[in-house]
């Protein structure tokens, strides 16, 4: 019918035969209704990782809970109400609790999951409490809050402090202060003492440090020159040096030693829920804290500083205490090593394969296999870094260039350079399909501007076609940053740690370590998450390091999008 | 059109002949584009290539400074002699011919660079490297191209800001700054407006006295303009070459007539 009254078939009559879509109305509202729910989805992760995230840092309220257990004695507890649930009343019934009170009526109880610290000392150190038993909430003025450098928070009542210098034999003890001066002074002491650890820290990392590493340098030196039995003089000047060298670092440990008597020996003495009285050596308080006194913008700050410490302190306590710094560290050194790797690889194989290879077979073989190497499980990657670069790669410069240092691998082993490397190698599809587009992007008559003026071939690419293909470069750039910052797996097998003893980047030569082990933000989450001994108290940190990890990689890819926007700005007109 | 040259036909005149072509055939794969053609460019005028669209006129032009080269496939045959040197065959070196023999594209193509790079472009290229011979270097060619007036207090802004008819001299005048002796036009004013055209034909006017000028041209207007010399080509041949009066006032072939009467093509 179509084609035998093509003169009468119009528009109007064809509409008429098939139902089209009139307006573009329903069309937008899709379109709309799905960005829609992705941002939701994405605000709604970040709001999640924020408010999760956050409770770690906010100075909530202690309360000091009255109750009655299972057994019908009445019990005191104090602690953080960490959750409220409700539970079906079989279920409470089932564990062999009797109902009393209000809450008979309804068909659920409200339970409460309650941080009452206090491990070692008061377990356990998270409990669940039925509200239904809970006989009255309170929340006491002095009820303080002792960070311990081990074993996690503390709940109590500052009941004494003792002198700083002779331990105290008695025990308990009560002071004649009023709560606000005792604890004015215990934070004095604090103050003291965090000052000396730090002078202590700084001692370790710097001094002891360094003396200790030229120290074993010029050791294994003097163990290979005698395995060798190598010229005389050498050998004599290295024995010099390692004596000399070993009294120096036995002046420094006496500095240490000496600092260490410095440090604060008194106690504070705490009581705890149950009346029992505990003791803390206050050398082994990080902060004493009374919440429950704060004034909401007492607590904003502590909110804001306790932020700013999780970001610029190392972790304690299997990493389920204390800061993220040196993962945030490992992660941007990894992530700006791969980039440095990564660009001038990807780059130059993009040009042979766009300006110079003849396109055939090959080329299109070697295409095919690069778009595949992006899909290629990142695992796999990691395989093949801990096979080829640390072992193979590694092994033989270990060879070469350290044998002084063997049978213990310097290069031989995971460390931060196999890893910017294997990750290199994993975004390299990226930043070669992004170069080639861009490169695809210059026009003809671009070059043929520059051939026209008696240009070779290679000058024209490099001052004309490569200045106008930057920001595309910087597009890969900005893609493998994105794919390297938040990948685990390949990490763990080339050189990631738990914990990592140094920084990869120190004030002792060569200054930037790449056979070091590293630390980093995703592994990180991981190890906290599902590898601490205390996963209810880590799991704050999860949250909060994961927010880490999303704002370092959002804050990598800014930077790297305002230079490609400053670089646009200069080559906008390009494709006109 | 005020300094027509007194004498006659080019083919005579071969003592002041630039280029010279012999034979000359070319195939894009095996396309013929270019069938014999035998013609000489007189040193110091302007010549014009006209004809209707595909009929090799571009090809020819991009002969001259081998640009055909970039071309996948393309075979040339025959002989071009610049100055009495073969340019058609190797061993040459293309980017010193290329230098030597200028050529500006029928759009625009400034580097996305300052107006000043641009023109220093080729001075760099060739190994310029002191400041102060540049700076003069480029001042000298932004006059050249009657650029410099509109453009000496911002040579650091981005060449590709201009209006279309100044990138277009900026072109001319990144074409000349490293002095060749032979400046080839692609179409140079196909893709600017009226005044722009008049402002280029102008700049042609003044630069044919130190300049070899080969321009292709869709424009008869601009072809009898400009010119001293015009080839009219049809199919990848000359059906007739002469004194631009001759061509248009004169011609021999009707082919000729019709075309340039706007009868044909």
């Amino acid at each position: 019918m179509e084609t035998s009254d093509l003169s009468t078939a119009t528009g109007a009559s064809k509409s008429a035969s098939r139902p089209r879509l009139k307006s573009s109305e329903q069309w937008i509202w899709l379109n709309a209704a799905a960005i829609g729910a992705s941002l939701c989805a994405l605000f709604g992760m970040l709001l999640l990782l924020f408010v999760k995230g956050s409770a770690h840092f906010w100075p909530a309220d202690i309360a000091q809970i009255d109750y009655t257990n299972t057994f019908g004695e009445s019990r005191q507890l104090y602690g953080r109400i960490i959750e409220v649930e409700s539970v079906p009343i079989e279920q409470f019934l089932e564990s062999g609790r009797s109902l009393q009170g209000a809450a008979g009526e309804s068909a659920t109880v409200e339970r409460w999951l309650v941080k009452s610290g206090s491990r070692r000392l008061n377990p356990p150190d998270f409990r669940w409490v039925f509200s239904a038993q809970v006989n009255g909430t309170s929340y006491p003025k002095d009820l303080t809050v002792f960070q311990r450098m081990e074993w996690g928070d503390l709940y109590g009542m500052p009941l004494a402090l003792s002198a700083p210098n002779e331990p105290e034999k008695v025990f308990p003890r009560t002071s004649s202060d009023s709560p606000a001066l005792l604890m004015e002074k215990l934070q004095r002491r604090l103050e003291q003492v965090r000052e000396t650890r730090r002078q202590i820290a700084s001692l370790e990392s710097g001094e002891v440090r360094r003396i200790s590493v030229q120290l074993e340098e010029a050791r294994s030196q003097l163990r290979f020159l005698n395995q060798t039995a190598d010229s005389i003089p050498n050998n004599q000047l290295l024995t010099q040096r390692v004596q000399v060298l070993e009294v120096s670092i036995k002046k420094v440990s006496m500095q240490l030693r000496k600092l260490y008597e410095n440090l604060d020996r008194g106690s504070v003495y705490v009581q705890l829920a149950q009346g029992s009285v505990a003791e803390i050596k206050l050398a082994e308080l990080y902060s004493a804290r009374q919440p429950n006194q704060m004034s909401t913008l007492s607590k904003a700050s502590n909110f804001i500083a306790n932020i700013g410490s999780f970001l610029t302190e190392n972790p304690r306590e299997a990493n389920t205490e204390g800061g993220v710094f040196p993962a945030i560290f490992g992660t941007v050194l990894m992530v700006l090593l791969m980039s440095v790797m990564v660009a001038p690889l990807g780059v130059i194989t993009a040009i042979y394969l766009h300006e110079y290879a003849k396109p055939g077979v090959l080329v299109s073989v070697i295409r095919i296999a690069i778009n595949n190497l992006a899909g290629v499980p990142s695992i796999v990657f990691g395989v093949f870094g801990l096979g080829f670069f640390v072992y193979f790669l590694g092994g033989n410069i270990d060879q070469l260039f350290f044998p002084e240092k063997l049978p213990s691998p310097t290069f031989g082993t995971p460390g931060l350079l196999w890893a910017s490397l294997t990750l290199a190698l994993l975004t390299l599809p990226v930043v070669i399909v992004s170069t080639e587009e861009g490169l695809t992007r210059v026009p003809r008559s671009m070059r043929e501007g520059g051939l026209a003026l008696g240009a070779t071939k290679a000058e024209t690419l490099f001052s004309i076609v490569l200045p106008a293909v930057r920001p595309a470069i910087l597009t890969g750039v900005i893609l493998a940053i994105a794919r390297a910052a938040g990948e685990v797996a390949p990490l763990m097998l080339v050189g990631v740690v738990k914990l990592a003893p140094a920084l990869a980047v120190d004030s002792i030569f060569p200054y930037l370590h790449l056979d070091r082990k590293f630390m980093h933000l995703g592994f990180h989450i991981y190890d906290v998450g599902f590898q601490s001994p205390n996963i209810e108290a880590a799991r704050p940190l999860v949250y909060a390091t994961a927010l880490v990890l999303v704002g370092l990689i959002v804050g990598l890819n800014l930077a790297a999008i305002t230079l490609r926007n400053r670089l646009e700005h200069i080559y906008r007109d390009v494709e006109t | 059109m005020t300094e027509q040259d007194p004498q006659g036909t080019p083919e005579v005149d071969s003592g002041r002949a630039c280029l010279e072509m012999r034979d000359l055939s070319m195939w894009y794969g095996s396309e013929p584009a270019l069938n014999g053609i035998s013609m000489d460019v007189q040193a110091q005028s302007v010549t014009a290539f006209i004809g209707p669209s595909g009929c090799g006129k571009s090809s020819l032009l991009r002969c001259f400074n081998r640009m055909n080269d970039l071309i996948d496939g393309v075979k040339t045959s025959g002989s071009i002699k610049f100055y009495g040197a073969e340019i058609n065959h190797d061993p040459i070196d293309v980017s010193e011919l290329r230098r030597k023999i200028g050529m500006v594209f029928q759009k625009p193509n400034p580097f996305p660079k300052s107006i000043f790079d641009n023109v220093a472009f080729g001075l760099k290229m060739q190994g310029y490297r002191s400041r102060v011979e540049i700076e003069e270097q480029v001042e000298w060619a932004l006059k050249s191209a009657a650029l410099w007036d509109e453009v000496k207090n911002r040579l650091k802004d981005p060449a590709l800001a201009l209006s279309g008819g100044q990138q277009q001299r900026l072109v001319i005048a990144r074409a000349i700054a490293i002095k060749p002796s032979v400046l080839l036009l692609d179409e140079p004013a196909s893709s600017l407006d009226p005044i722009s055209t008049l402002k280029i034909e102008e700049l042609i006017h003044q630069l044919k006295n130190d300049y070899t000028i080969v321009i292709v041209t869709h424009n008869m207007q601009q072809a009898a303009r400009v010119s001293d010399y015009t080839a009219f080509l049809h199919m990848g041949e000359i059906v007739e070459i002469g004194a631009t009066d001759q061509i248009f006032l004169n011609p021999v072939h009707q082919q000729t007539e019709d075309y340039i009467t706007g009868r044909y093509g």
